[in-house]
């Protein structure tokens, strides 16, 4: 009946339910805009000979017609939408360099968004962890070990995790300590004070979820 | 258990829809029986699917129902599809356990919550019947997808309506997930599963 060609858009999509990229069905999205157009035409001329003449009886079509347009516009932008949220996908699962054959299932605009999405995501990975940047890519599972490694940077003295325990911070001493989520983040936040650096078992990323 | 990349937008909750969200979008897409209360002239290729006089029965999707209905200008009226109807309410009302969903329309929950826009007077009913259909059926879509490991559930999945599969899905990969920890195979470094279905299809690609 009506945007058929752009629920078929839809179905596409639906239909690989993991996240896979379809290729990019550019006759299928030139279809849905060229019944766009032919529909704002007509809209347009109905509404021009509502006004002159006074046919309010048009307007029952007027309003069918820009129901269509709205969902064909719903459509093509969930479209695109999701399509987007595939290739960021493929950033975090494969990494920076995408093989021939998920390439060629890209447009070029695509391609583009996703070059300046790599390169957003490594200046914030650069602005991470002092110098060095920290990689978040890497480590997305926890550790399996249950204690981290920690050297001191600074002297501190004396520091009570919410734990109980109690651990003397001096320059350059290496504390070891439990990998759970309560001292972890206090650790973390000793991290962002430079107060330590955690050194191992994972240099990067602590035993937090990792988030986008 | 996979760590998941691809996040995509959720179906609406209750009477609202998510504008982005493929479900929502499908859900939509079902038609809904429909009287016309006025004419639609000019419609030139489309003509041919919209009756010329008023009062005519037919069916239109829901998305455009949602467009055209207006509670004061009679453009169209709403008829209740026959599962949300007093006939279907009193089976559902009776035992929700054995009624198969998928059957009576996929999207049952999502079209009922998207009904309750047309102001019908059975609205109330409507929407008491849908929430303890979903209270009593839920009980078993949690224990069956918790317990059922390795196993062909196929035959219980296809009698749940679409946003109990959802719920079984993320049970079930919940499930997994555990038992793959019990046996160690957590911290297995092992390769994401889009990258190996790359691989997988580009063998297929190679082949003419």
């Amino acid at each position: 009946m009506f945007c058929e060609k752009a629920i078929e858009l839809i179905r596409e999509l639906h239909r690989m339910s993991d996240g896979q990229l379809p290729a990019f069905n550019e006759d299928g999205l030139r279809q849905v805009l060229q019944e766009m157009e032919a529909l704002y035409e007509q809209n347009q001329s109905d509404v021009n000979e509502a006004k002159s003449e006074g046919r309010a009886e048009l307007i029952p079509s007027i309003k069918l017609r820009h129901c269509c347009l709205l969902r064909n516009q719903r459509c093509v932008t969930a479209y695109l939408y999701d399509r987007l949220l595939r290739i960021r996908a493929l950033r975090w699962e494969y990494g920076s360099v995408l093989p021939a054959n998920v390439r060629f299932h890209m447009c070029a605009e695509e391609l583009q968004w996703f070059s300046q999405y790599k390169k957003s995501l490594a200046s914030f990975m650069r602005s991470l962890g002092g110098d060095e940047g920290l990689d978040i890519t890497q480590d997305m599972k926890p550790p399996k070990s249950l204690y981290i490694e920690v050297r001191c940077l600074k002297d501190h003295g004396e520091f009570e995790i919410d734990d109980g325990t109690v651990i003397l911070l001096k320059k350059n001493s290496q504390v070891r300590t439990g990998c759970h989520s309560s001292s972890s983040t206090v650790l973390k936040t000793c991290e962002m004070f430079q107060v330590v650096m955690v050194t191992s078992p994972l240099s990067s990323a602590l035993p937090a979820a990792v988030e986008m | 258990m996979d760590t998941q990349s691809y996040f995509p937008v959720p179906p609406g909750v209750g009477m609202e829809e998510n504008f982005l969200s493929l479900d929502d979008i499908l859900l939509s897409h079902e038609r809904l029986p429909i009287r016309t209360e006025c004419t639609f002239p000019q419609l030139g290729f489309l003509e041919k699917s919209i009756p010329e006089s008023p009062g005519t029965k037919m069916e239109l999707p829901l998305w455009l129902t949602k467009g055209l209905y207006e509670r004061k200008r009679k453009v169209v009226s709403v008829e209740l599809p026959k599962v949300y109807k007093e006939g279907w309410r009193t089976v559902f009302n009776a035992d929700p356990n054995v009624v198969d969903l998928h059957k009576m329309g996929p999207y049952y929950y999502g079209l009922g919550s998207q009904m309750l826009h047309f102001d019908s007077p059975e609205n109330p009913e409507i929407a008491q019947t849908l929430l303890q259909t979903f209270i009593a059926r839920f009980r078993r879509t949690m224990d069956s997808s918790q317990n059922a490991y390795n196993e062909d559930t196929s035959a219980f999945v296809e009698r749940l309506d679409c946003l109990e599969k959802a719920l079984f899905r993320s049970g079930q990969s919940g499930l997994n997930g555990f038992q793959s920890w019990e046996k160690g195979q957590a911290s297995q470094l092992t390769a994401s599963s889009l990258v190996l279905n790359y691989r997988k299809r580009k063998i297929t690609d190679v082949q003419p």
